[in-house]
């Protein structure tokens, strides 16, 4: 059932390298020779490291996805962007207040959003980047909150926006805001550090430490499974 | 040959097993397969477990432990030359003079800084280093959840009955009490930092169950949940300005003439030039060993996990617990090739998909610890010869992740696992319309550095915690238990660290103990050319390709 190597182009950096069809640019890269030390991080989509800039043959749209999650195609022109030139606003949470006037004041330049929309065809999680914005115009905390969850912080949407706007680093503060204001204190965590701090558990915790493995192992297989 | 005709993501030939666990999946979604008995567990490790076979292992031939049994990828980085000699780095010349120095900047390390900073050390006298990028690790893309035991119907005692029963009892019992003891605490630190955790309709946290636990206590924020805590510290750690060197490593501990830890030689990855950072108190969270691919098994980890802490540490004599039990997750992806071995969460499990073989059966509990469930994985693979092979010739087995929505209402995978849907998406896969195909991948570093409750290691001066430290976990981490650990122990290793560098006086710089180290390797007859740490895997050329995992 082995398949057949296949080999296509690809363009680093303008330098052109035959590579395994099926690689991801990630791999691509790698197969080609280089070592990264930026561009590179988690290798699984979560981090934002590898934001990879890239046009196809034949195609002037300038596209742009991680590294890790995309596979090359033949004749892909390739330049990565580790790094977003921004530097990130000093705020202390501890003096805020949970509004969007208060991440506007942080972020004025978001007022010059255009609604050109660029930003979300630029994000490779596919988040509603320039709806998450105008929520934030409109005052609605909580929708730009839920829409940008899954930001991955890499920046494309940034590098694209004609208004400037470093979107990743609004909706950090806008959840930040949102978790630690709007969002209820779970109180059943609050009376759970209490009764240990009285050392309710404690006494309990103690004779498991102090009864023999075989014992323990008893207690173990005896103890219930919630059911689902 | 031709090429594969793809139905719907997946090739045609893998089609046929597909209809098999639609048609079992009725029957299934109303039973169980039974969980295994402690004996039943205990055969099924030794038979299957790749931490069983021998000829995987050696006795490591120097150092605090000589002649304990370790994977040969890590014998071979104890056994290895250090990168620097002595005569090339000028220790006069401080380049960093701080209280705490921390490196590794994931979650252990920033939890560390900021507790130590909250404990009274001032930002400017901490010093982050860190490999690649701030919050680049493991703890970013941990998915599942954190286990706390915070609910009514739960208790801090259940939990380390869980993690001592999932350890198989083989734990630091002090480090599992401290461990589900400070549990609620962090979750609250989480809740005022911003931490979005997933709440029901009223304040209350929704919980879900993990491998191995007996209780519902699985809190996450979808399954973005490393992502989501990961973030919150960074953006904190940078507020209070606490200074930081990335794409910079360690690459040797230094000491002084009491032989207490005092900073490390550091080594600008990008600029190639080497620093000297001084330290009262030296704090090591630089994760764990995937990247080492043990066995040749593919990993979920981050670039960085290539066990740079655990050689430096073992160098200045700190001594090493469990490092021959290697954590493989029971779920990584088999199939697409462009992603095997990252990880499918726990959670997928937890919110009630069934692994099934290639006929649509049932195989095992679906959520026993992860050691005995990856176990039972090879076995339907390797032994029964009951899975399905992926075209680069892998096996794995189902996970039925279509159940979720029908047990949960549909959209529920949309809700609760939008990375796991999004990376499938990608390859064309509808998780909640079809199986994904998975094989155990390796996933953590169970054992490591002993620590005692402070966070302290057997050297003076020196701390560790996070994946780096072994104990907590005995020779089997449950799920939900790791950022549990880093977020417990960085924030202890943090408040101890602080208290150390407030009386700690250190004395004259010296890299003796490389010295040492070298004439150690001599006399144990090691001739290499390896050079520890490594700092990068080694993925040029030919190596980055899907790795032929030779079972047995």
């Amino acid at each position: 059932m082995t398949e057949k190597k296949t080999m296509a182009t690809i363009y680093i950096m303008g330098k052109a390298y035959k590579v395994p069809s099926t690689l991801t640019i990630m791999k691509a890269i790698e197969y080609a020779g280089y070592r990264f030390i930026r561009g590179c991080g988690c290798r699984g989509g979560f981090c934002g490291a590898c934001t990879t800039f890239y046009r196809v043959k034949n195609d002037y749209k300038l596209n742009v996805d991680l590294a890790c999650q995309k596979i090359i195609e033949d004749g892909m022109y390739i330049v990565q962007l580790p790094f977003i030139p921004a530097e990130k606003p000093i705020w202390d949470l501890n003096k805020m207040k949970p509004t969007t006037d208060e991440v506007i004041s942080v972020f004025p330049e978001i007022t010059r959003c255009l609604s050109c929309n660029v930003c979300t065809a630029a994000c490779p999680q596919d988040i509603e980047v320039m709806r998450a914005i105008q929520a934030l115009r409109r005052g609605d905390l909580e929708k730009t909150v839920d829409l940008t969850f899954d930001c991955i912080a890499c920046g494309a949407c940034s590098i694209r926006c004609p208004a400037e706007i470093t979107h990743y680093q609004v909706f950090q503060l806008a959840r930040r805001a949102y978790g630690k204001y709007v969002m209820p204190k779970a109180k059943h965590v609050e009376e759970r550090i209490k009764e240990i701090e009285s050392g309710k558990f404690d006494e309990e915790i103690q004779r498991l430490m102090e009864t023999s493995v075989d014992n323990l192992k008893g207690i173990y297989e005896k103890r219930e499974i919630e059911p689902e | 040959m031709s090429k594969l005709k793809i139905v719907r993501g997946y090739p045609e030939y893998m089609r046929e097993s597909i209809e098999a666990v639609e048609k079992t999946r009725e029957k299934r979604l109303k039973e169980t397969f039974p969980l295994m008995s402690l004996e039943e567990r205990d055969e099924i490790l030794r038979k299957f477990h790749p931490d069983y076979k021998e000829e995987a292992k050696r006795p490591v031939k120097v150092g605090p432990n000589k002649g304990d049994l370790m994977p040969h990828e890590v014998a071979d980085l104890l056994e290895a030359h250090p990168l620097i000699k002595p005569k090339d780095v000028d220790l006069s010349k401080v380049d960093f003079n701080v209280d705490i120095l921390i490196i590794g900047g994931g979650g252990a390390g920033m939890t560390a800084a900021l507790w130590a900073n909250y404990s009274g050390v001032d930002a400017e006298n901490i010093l982050i280093v860190q490999k690649l990028r701030l919050g680049d690790s493991n703890s970013i893309m941990s998915q599942g959840g954190i286990q706390a035991a915070d609910k009514p119907n739960d208790s801090p005692v259940l939990h380390y009955l869980d993690v001592m029963g999932g350890g198989h009892f083989t734990n630091d019992q002090k480090l599992a009490r401290r461990l589900v003891l400070d549990a609620s605490l962090i979750i609250k630190w989480h809740e005022e930092l911003g931490v979005m955790y997933d709440r029901e309709s009223d304040d209350t946290m929704v919980t879900i169950h993990g491998g191995g636990t007996c209780r519902k206590r699985m809190h996450s924020a979808r399954d973005y949940t490393g992502l989501e805590i990961v973030r919150n510290l960074k953006d904190e750690v940078l507020n209070k300005n606490i200074p930081i060197l990335e794409f910079t490593s360690a690459v040797e501990l230094l000491t002084d003439e009491h032989k207490q830890i005092a900073g490390a030689v550091l080594y600008n990855m990008e600029t190639q030039e080497y620093y000297v950072a001084k330290a009262k108190s030296t704090i090591l969270t630089t994760g764990g060993f995937g990247r080492l691919h043990i066995q040749e098994f593919p990993t979920t980890n981050h670039y960085g996990a290539t066990a740079d802490g655990i050689v430096l540490a073992y160098r200045v004599g700190a001594k090493l617990r469990d490092l021959e039990a290697v954590q493989y997750h029971p779920t990584g992806v088999a199939y697409p090739e462009q992603i095997v071995g990252l990880l499918v969460t726990e959670k997928v499990r937890g919110l009630g998909a069934q692994p099934v073989n290639r006929n649509g059966e049932q195989f095992v509990y679906p959520r026993e610890p992860r050691d005995v469930e990856a176990s039972a994985i090879i076995r339907e693979c390797y032994e029964r010869n009951n899975g399905v092979e992926t075209p680069t010739g892998m096996k794995g087995v189902w996970l039925d992740s279509p159940m979720i929505d029908i047990l949960h209402g549909e959209g529920t995978i949309a809700k609760k696992l939008p990375a796991m849907l999004r990376q499938y998406k990608r390859f064309d896969i509808d998780m909640t319309q079809d199986p994904i195909l998975v094989f155990p991948t390796l996933h953590f570093q169970n054992g490591g550095v002993i620590i005692n409750e402070n966070a302290e290691t057997t050297v003076q001066g020196l701390f560790a915690a996070g994946e780096i430290t072994g104990g907590t976990h005995g020779k089997n981490r449950l799920m939900g238990n790791s950022i549990l650990d880093y977020s417990v122990f960085g924030r202890i290793a943090g408040i101890t660290a602080a208290k150390h560098a407030k009386n700690a006086k250190i004395g004259k710089l010296t890299l003796d103990h490389v010295t040492r180290y070298e004439k150690m390797l001599k006399e144990a007859g090691i001739e290499t050319d390896r050079n520890a740490p490594i700092l990068l895997p080694e993925y040029r050329g030919e190596k980055v390709l899907s790795r032929a995992l030779d079972i047995f």
